[in-house]
């Protein structure tokens, strides 16, 4: 049985489990999983965004009550029936978080939790204390949602809904995982630079999921709003927030399975010291607030994996569950990827012109020029200092050049960002390993295909993206296999010795289908035989015609391989020529090996 | 709006801003040592005011007692993560510096209190009673998470607000308190325009501690230590900077900060257990514009968020916490508008 089918079976366990539920369980407890049902919109949201991509967020209670002050307003100010409303309650939050995150999502760190934080505490105030919005005592007598003429009054007609909205869901966040936008949603811990060398704009991707997940929190709104029928201020305070953030960290933040047990064990706890609490003091609502503050930072210092981590390490003693062995599936058969037009062999593709880089007062490249032709092996040498690695950001649109002028295909590129230069077929790879860790090899490399495909977060998540996610992943396999790691594909890249991982980056630029590929010290630490498989790579590819510049320190490793050699030092252009010439070149010598020489 | 009226919130707003810019000056100083933005600054605030206004009541203050707690909490806890580690021997000192020491602050007060003390006096003891909350509780919060990724930590900072403020109402009870303010009277500043004395101890106190603080910083070895803890922790580590303590001391002067911050609010608005988070937030806009790195820049955010609350009073005195927090929304397009983007700050940690 392979592990999707577990997986699938476990979910319609759970769904035959919680179908039953309205039946064995009083109104009560259906309450109780209905609040759970609707928390657990919220906090699929926010696994996606803090989870996954790292973005905190304290504003989610926020939006939640935006929406259901909407959906309120909307019903018994226009008379609106519920499903009228329900756009116009996402359109509003959802404007209203593009706002926020345009604001902050390009400012690292933590300016976005905190501007959330004065967010989160502001929208409750400002529904108390608007006029229009009932002030302090809220909104009542909020319709029911109708379903084919019948109003779902009762706690178990809700429940229904409730679920089927969670599930419906549930889904749609695991397909968008598993596709193009999702690799980038997952690999955005990995940094801006490495979203952009693939061809994503890691900005876009960050506030679609930051508008994404409001709108789900929207759709959590417009369900309380109609199924308590009743709206005040309380329930969407910072406070709820950080429940929602509870939730998440219990649940286990990266699983979106997370969301559900988050939910469901928080939200059960917290009835469970609703009843007992009072029976032990008086101060029964000061206490349970104590006890789950001093919960959260626990489970922050002991165990950030929540449950869903204790159940994977569980899960992981069980006999017979290494975690990725034995059959390897082959290659999928798909139509190959569309691929560029290469330039006729020899002709100049990446001009560069007295190119100037100062920092400062420092002048770290000064006018230096090179053309690199079409099916040639380039490289770039100098000493430490030289000016190699500023000249590489300069060519990959890195950094801003302070003077001269590149151009790549005969197009100027020197005002370019990294992202359109990335476009355009200049495929590199990173002298710090950029892998990211927890995914696959094939997930990474087929994450450089990503400018070769065009679905978008909705088709990724409805899953109509199947055919081109066939043809990325027939690209991968074929570059995985290209590099020799055909049968550790499924393996977390984190686990290959630096070696493989420099092969991986290779792979994944290739996969970007590049016209240049440009290699940033690819030889820096590796061992003997290490260095041998890369050589014998790079020598492969060549021979199948693809333009490769190599900037690097380790003279030996790029003195066997290219057919040209630029050498620099001190910012200059010491030399450029055959490698033979520059072994005998005087200067090249001098700077190698000090004047002496 | 008239002359007058404008004068009167401008001081007013001057009152707050001299609050903002220390508790600005706090949170700057936590976070560039730390990493940690600390939330709950407004939280010990509100404790130094309550203790204060509990000790001139004539009643035994409960911050005794959340001291106790806390300290016993912390030396039991310690003491585990001495024993795990095998340096049994070093138990002795565990004890005595979150043991003894924090106790040791609450022994005059516990003395005292209950009598009928000389206003001095009663705030050198609330003082000295909130000092040792800030080291402990980040002693137990932060501590074993020090090398987690600065959202990890604000996290923690942000629940440890509500946990501290759970406390607040254990311990204080939910009603709120005033303090005597420290001086009386008023002072004719210009022909007409009346500032009370109050309002002026506060700018005073303000403009002399920011001074002290910026001499400390600049002029003493402790306060390189912390600088260079600041600019470069592994750096400060090699030659010799233990981050512990420059971490520890780092949170007595956040906590000593707090205090003062709470004993020169509490004359001029009643505090409640929970009235801290919404000072600190707003020492954060203050800390925000001044790009939570710069202390002139934090001083002139501190002024901006001081008259923007003083005059945003006037116009809606119920919306004026949310006309303040939007002073964000220019502060933050001007950082990104000037801020070089950043390589790549993103944590790969988890979280």
């Amino acid at each position: 049985m392979t592990a999707k089918n577990k997986g699938l079976i476990a979910a319609l366990v759970v769904l035959a489990a919680l179908a039953a539920v309205p039946w064995v369980f009083g109104s009560f407890t259906v309450s109780l999983f209905n609040d759970i049902g609707m928390a657990t919109l919220v906090v699929l949201g926010l696994v996606l965004l803090s989870g996954v991509a790292g973005i905190t967020s304290y504003g989610h209670a926020a939006f939640v009550g935006i929406a259901a002050y909407a959906a309120a307003w909307f019903n018994t100010e226009l008379a609106l029936s519920p499903w009228l409303a329900l756009p116009g309650a996402l359109a509003i939050t959802g404007f209203s978080a593009l706002i926020i995150g345009g604001l902050t999502l390009r400012l690292g760190g933590h300016y976005l939790p905190l501007s959330t934080i004065a967010w989160g505490l502001s929208v409750p105030l400002v529904f108390g204390n608007m006029t229009m919005l009932g002030r302090h005592s809220g909104i009542a007598d909020i319709a029911p949602v109708s379903l084919g003429g019948a109003e779902l009054l009762s706690a178990e007609a809700a429940f229904y809904l409730i679920w089927v909205a969670v599930a419906g869901t549930a889904v749609f966040c695991l397909h968008l995982l598993n596709s193009r936008v999702g690799r980038a949603i997952r690999a955005l811990r990995g940094g801006n630079i490495l979203l952009s060398s693939v061809g994503a704009n890691p900005f876009r991707v960050r506030l679609t999921l930051f508008v994404f997940s409001a709108l789900l929190a929207a759709l959590s709104g417009w369900l309380y709003a109609h199924v308590n029928r009743f709206v005040s201020p309380a329930p969407f305070s910072l406070h709820a927030s950080i429940d929602y953030m509870f939730m998440m960290v219990v649940g286990g933040m990266n699983q979106l399975a997370g969301a559900v047990v988050g939910a469901g064990v928080v939200l059960a706890l917290k009835n469970v010291l609703q009843d007992v609490l009072p029976l032990v003091s008086d101060h029964a609502a000061q206490i349970q607030a104590v006890v789950f503050a001093a919960l959260f930072i626990l489970l922050l210092q002991r165990a950030r994996g929540g449950l869903m981590g204790v159940f994977a390490r569980l899960a992981d003693r069980l006999p017979g569950s290494g975690a990725v062995s034995g059959a390897v599936p082959a290659a999928p058969l798909a139509d190959p990827l569309p691929k560029r037009a290469m330039p006729p062999k020899g002709t100049p593709l990446l001009e560069i012109g007295a190119v100037v880089k100062r920092f400062k007062g420092l002048v770290a490249v000064n006018e230096v020029g090179f053309d690199v032709r079409a099916g040639e092996m380039i490289g770039l040498i100098g000493p430490n200092g030289a000016g190699k690695s500023t000249m590489f950001n300069l060519i990959t649109g890195t950094l801003e050049l302070s003077g001269g002028r590149i151009a790549f295909q005969g197009q100027d590129i020197t005002r370019r960002s990294q992202r359109e230069i990335a476009l355009m077929g200049m495929a590199r790879t990173f002298q710090h390993v950029k892998l990211r860790p927890q995914m696959s090899v094939l997930d990474n490399v087929a994450l450089g295909a990503h400018a070769r495909g065009h679905s978008g977060f909705l088709r990724g998540g409805l899953n109509l993206d199947a055919a081109e996610e066939r043809r990325i992943y027939a690209e991968a396999w074929r570059q995985v296999d290209r590099i020799g790691l055909a049968d550790q594909a499924l393996h977390p890249a984190g686990s290959m010795p630096l070696g493989t991982q420099r092969l991986i980056e290779i792979a994944r630029a290739l996969a970007s289908d590049p016209l240049l590929l440009i290699l940033d010290e690819p030889a820096a630490g590796l061992r003997k035989p290490e260095k041998k498989a890369l050589a014998d790579l790079l020598t492969r590819l060549r021979e199948e015609g693809v333009t490769i510049m190599i900037v690097e320190h380790d003279m030996d490793f790029v003195m066997k391989l290219v057919d040209r050699l630029v050498v620099m030092n001190f910012g200059t252009k010491l030399f450029e020529g055959a490698p033979q010439a520059a072994r005998a070149d005087k200067g090249v010598r001098a700077a190698y090996l000090g004047d002496a020489a | 709006m008239s002359w007058d009226i404008a004068l009167i919130l401008s001081a007013d707003g001057m009152a707050g801003a001299a609050i903002y810019l220390l508790a600005g000056l706090g949170l700057v100083l936590v976070f560039s040592v730390t990493r940690v933005i600390f939330v709950p600054f407004g939280d010990v605030a509100v404790f130094a005011a309550l203790t204060l206004a509990f000790l001139e009541a004539g009643r035994w203050p409960p911050t005794i007692a959340m001291i106790a707690i806390l300290a016993a909490v912390t030396v039991a806890r310690e003491c585990v993560a001495l024993l795990q580690a095998g340096r049994a021997n070093r138990i002795p000192r565990a004890i005595l510096g979150w043991g003894v020491l924090p106790l040791l602050a609450c022994l005059p007060a516990q003395l005292l209190a209950g009598h009928a003390l000389p206003p001095l006096v009663a705030i050198a003891l609330s003082l000295l009673l909130v000092l040792p909350i800030v080291p402990l509780m980040a002693r137990l919060v932060f501590h074993p998470i020090a090398h987690a990724s600065t959202l990890v930590l604000l996290v923690a900072a942000l629940v440890l607000h509500f946990l501290l403020s759970g406390l607040g109402l254990l311990f204080f009870g939910p009603e709120g308190f005033r303090t005597q303010p420290l001086l009386r009277g008023a002072v004719e500043l210009l022909p007409g325009f009346l500032v009370s004395a109050q309002i002026l101890l506060m700018v005073g106190a303000a403009a002399v501690l920011a001074g002290l603080f910026f001499l400390a910083f600049e002029r003493t070895l402790i306060g390189k230590a912390l600088r260079a803890t600041a600019v470069n922790r592994v750096g400060a580590q090699l030659v010799g900077i233990r981050p512990e303590w420059t971490a520890t001391l780092t949170y007595c002067a956040a906590s000593l900060l707090a205090g003062i911050v709470g004993i020169l609010i509490a004359p001029s608005t009643t505090m409640y257990y929970d009235s801290g988070l919404i000072i600190g937030l707003k020492a954060f806009v203050a800390a925000i514009i001044g790009g939570l790195s710069s202390y002139p820049l934090t001083a002139l955010g501190a002024l901006a968020v001081g008259m923007l609350e003083s005059f945003a009073s006037f116009w809606n005195g119920a919306m004026k916490d949310v006309i303040v927090f939007s002073l964000l929304i220019p502060a933050l397009i001007l950082r990104s508008h000037f801020s070089h983007h950043s390589e790549d700050d993103i944590e790969e940690e988890e979280f």
